[in-house]
């Protein structure tokens, strides 16, 4: 019995799994170059930009895909996918007013409110819905303070220069096969630029929602931190619940100079296949980079991930900068059939520099949940220190955990601190709550938040409520 | 006010109570002893809805309304409360945020408005007080590198907090030094009062110096074999268990 109530606690019911019944341009499934054209002329894109998309797909077609995560999926068809889907009634927009009703209405149940009189009051947005950017609210406002706040595909038209410099310079279309195809055939993301000496006013954000069916979603970020500025960020997704899985191949690149800051952090809610199946599902492969150009720069990322069929993402920080810091803080939830093998990579260049790693997994279900992390400190990275947490969580007893830390040190006065633990969620914990008046939902919940307050407190703090009430979701016996 | 009638229990399809039948009325002290093994812990386990063990026959009431359907948590809100032989561990969970928890899902069970931190805090003072707790055991998480009998203590001011009408206290005096008895037993003394009962599982004597109880009642086997008033856990003290152990089988 007591098995039973576990299991219970762990079936939840993916809530963002409807779809948005408008019409959509979709471009007929298959990859070569007439679809990468096609997309760059839906896009209108300058000539550099075409350039770079046929470079990027041009490698990858000699590449193989990489087989040496600790998932397992079936072969992804390549040509079985849709590369670019938009809604048609996208325009120029001016006001947050002339945005499809549909879509509006669909953000909004998403939580993320965009007509003027409901946008949240402190954070910017940009939402995406499947290839393209329909909005983005505050954008005059952080212009005023020097802030560009836009997608990815207006700033290759406005600020082709600063694209120009910084597009694939933290993540090359050589480094790897999904670096390689979303530089071919990436749809949109944000582009943020603070200028020097600057703090950004508000939080931005970004969010994904994927709406059509086998489709893929290939968004690309760039963030970029000039001298003593700073920006905090956070990213949000979500899909419908499709019986096919889909692919998520995104790109991020964070570039900080001279003591400056950016903050990325995200929660991740993408649809994680069926509960009982294992069908459907997103496919989250991304590679996700910072780059500590400056010194005394830092960068955080903070992950909530708690959807996908499958997660294997590994946020890093390259610390080129003296004195420069990189911070990872991330749950990551599997439950029913999840796979995740995440990580970080900090690599220490610069000399002094700071890395902090706190991973706390948490599994349940028949899930996989792998940690696999990279602490290498070259030799020019001398007094370099790094500390390293690794916690997981199981529930129940059919779930699995594993962890790969790899530690490459290569001068001999740096230095490390690893910790790790392992923990079981028992019922008798569970039933100490509920002798003492407290439901087994909320137990569930206080319990797995003592275990990632860690993380949790490095979410801003508007995200940091919705993040804890989102775990307590995913591990809860709710109807929609 | 609570009932129990002919209670049988079983864990892993093996019985070990086999017939408890006991009536607990409003501002009574029951003390249950017993051997190991006799089922003295089981039967607060199975009151208060413990997920191992099953329920075979007969029956819980408390004012007069049956328990055995109900979940743990609504027994506890009920007004049952447990203070367990080995308080389990729960890292990364506040003390003070925990027994806030649990007194603001009793508050609003009756209806009542819930108590921001700040209410609480004053609230939980006074209880500390009655424990000779620090203040700073609230700020640990719960139970977590606690000593035993901090432990225990924090039992013991979670019964305070949270006011029940009947607390079984399970072998609460095990592994407690004297100090740390004398401290327990004047709480729950404080804690008594004509409205409330409190049943103690316990396999010694002593605790009943400090808390003496009206009736006492020796567990053999799964089944009350005698019952008494204070004195016969003088007789046990003196003679053993054997004595009741040898009538039961004979």
């Amino acid at each position: 019995m007591s098995q039973d109530i576990l299991q219970e606690f762990t079936e939840q019911e993916y809530k963002y799994g409807f779809t948005t019944d408008i019409e959509s341009d979709v471009l007929s499934k298959g990859l070569n170059e007439d679809v990468i054209r096609s997309i760059s002329s839906f896009k209108n894109e300058p000539e550099f930009m075409l350039e770079f998309r046929l470079k990027a797909f041009r490698h990858w077609q000699t590449l193989q895909e990489p087989v040496w995560p600790n998932v397992s999926y079936p072969p992804i068809d390549f040509q079985d996918i849709h590369y670019y889907a938009a809604p048609k009634t996208k325009k120029q927009l001016n006001s947050m007013d002339e945005v499809d009703p549909e879509l509006v209405k669909t953000f909004e149940k998403l939580g993320i409110p965009l007509s003027e009189q409901k946008k949240l009051a402190n954070v910017a947005v940009d939402a995406i819905f499947d290839s393209v950017s329909v909005a983005t609210t505050y954008k005059k406002k952080l212009l005023e303070a020097g802030v560009v706040f836009c997608p990815l595909s207006e700033a290759v038209h406005e600020y082709p220069d600063l694209v120009k410099k910084y597009l694939g310079s933290v993540v090359p279309h050589t480094d790897n096969f999904y670096a390689a195809l979303n530089a071919a055939v990436f749809s949109d993301g944000s582009f943020v630029y603070v200028p020097k000496n600057t703090i950004s006013p508000m939080e931005l954000s970004t969010y994904f929602r994927i709406n059509t069916e086998e489709s893929g979603q290939f968004e690309r970020t760039l963030i970029v931190c000039e001298e003593n500025s700073y920006v905090s960020y956070l990213e949000g997704c979500t899909a419908p619940k499709f019986d096919t899985n889909q692919l998520h191949a995104a790109v991020v690149e964070l570039v900080a100079l001279d003591g400056a800051e950016i903050k990325y952090s995200t929660v991740q809610n993408w649809f994680a296949g069926d509960p009982k199946t294992g069908k459907g599902g997103i496919y989250n492969f991304v590679t996700k980079r910072g780059k500590c150009l400056g010194k005394k720069s830092k960068i955080s990322w903070t992950q909530i991930e708690t959807g996908s069929a499958i997660t294997w993402k590994y946020p890093s920080c390259i610390l080129i900068g003296d004195e420069s810091i990189g911070e990872f803080y991330s749950v990551a939830l599997t439950n029913h059939f999840q796979q995740a093998d995440t990580g970080t990579k900090m690599i220490h260049i610069g000399k002094n520099t700071r890395s902090t790693i706190v991973s706390k997994g948490i599994s349940a279900g028949q899930s996989h949940n792998t940690y696999r992390g990279l602490v290498q400190m070259n030799k020019s990275a001398t007094g370099a220190n790094n500390f390293t947490q690794c916690d997981s969580m199981l529930i129940g007893d059919q779930c699995s955990a594993n962890t790969f830390p790899y530690i490459d040190v290569r001068n001999a006065s740096s230095s490390l601190g690893h910790e790790a633990t392992t923990v079981k969620i028992s019922q008798d914990q569970l039933f100490y709550f509920q002798q003492r008046g407290i439901e087994m939902e909320d137990a569930m919940a206080t319990i797995i938040n003592g275990f990632c307050k860690d993380v949790f407190k490095e979410l801003p703090t508007e995200f940091a409520v919705e993040a804890t009430k989102l775990l307590g979701l995913k591990l809860e016996n709710s109807v929609g | 006010m609570l009932s129990i009638q002919n209670i049988q229990a079983s864990i892993d399809d093996n019985p070990i109570l086999k017939g408890i039948n006991l009536e607990v009325k409003p501002g009574e002290i029951h003390a249950i002893m017993g051997p190991n093994g006799s089922g003295k812990s089981t039967l607060s386990k199975i009151i208060t809805g413990h997920p191992d063990y099953q329920v075979t026959g007969g029956d819980v009431l408390l004012e007069g309304e049956s328990l055995l359907e109900l979940d743990p948590y609504e027994r506890a809100l009920k007004g049952l409360f447990l203070a367990f032989q080995y308080p389990i561990e729960i890292p990364g969970v506040h003390n003070a945020g925990f027994l806030r928890m649990a007194y603001n899902a009793k508050r609003k069970y009756q209806g009542l408005e819930e108590v921001d931190p700040m209410e609480f805090e004053d609230i939980v003072k006074k209880k500390l007080k009655l424990v000779e707790m620090d203040e700073e055991f609230l700020e640990r998480s719960v139970n977590h590198g606690f000593s035993g009998g901090e432990k225990k203590r924090n039992e013991i001011l979670q019964m305070l907090v949270l006011d029940p009408k009947v607390a079984f206290l399970d072998e609460t005096d095990s592994g407690l030094d004297i100090d740390a008895l004398r401290i327990v037993s004047k709480a729950v003394n404080a804690f008594r009062k004509p409205t409330n009962a409190v049943v103690l599982v316990t396999h010694y004597q002593r605790l009943l110096n400090y808390i003496v109880p009206d009736f006492v009642h020796v567990v053999v086997d799964g089944r009350i074999v005698k019952s008494g008033d204070k004195n016969l856990a003088f007789e046990l003290e003196e003679k053993g268990y054997d004595w009741l152990v040898d009538t039961v089988r004979g």
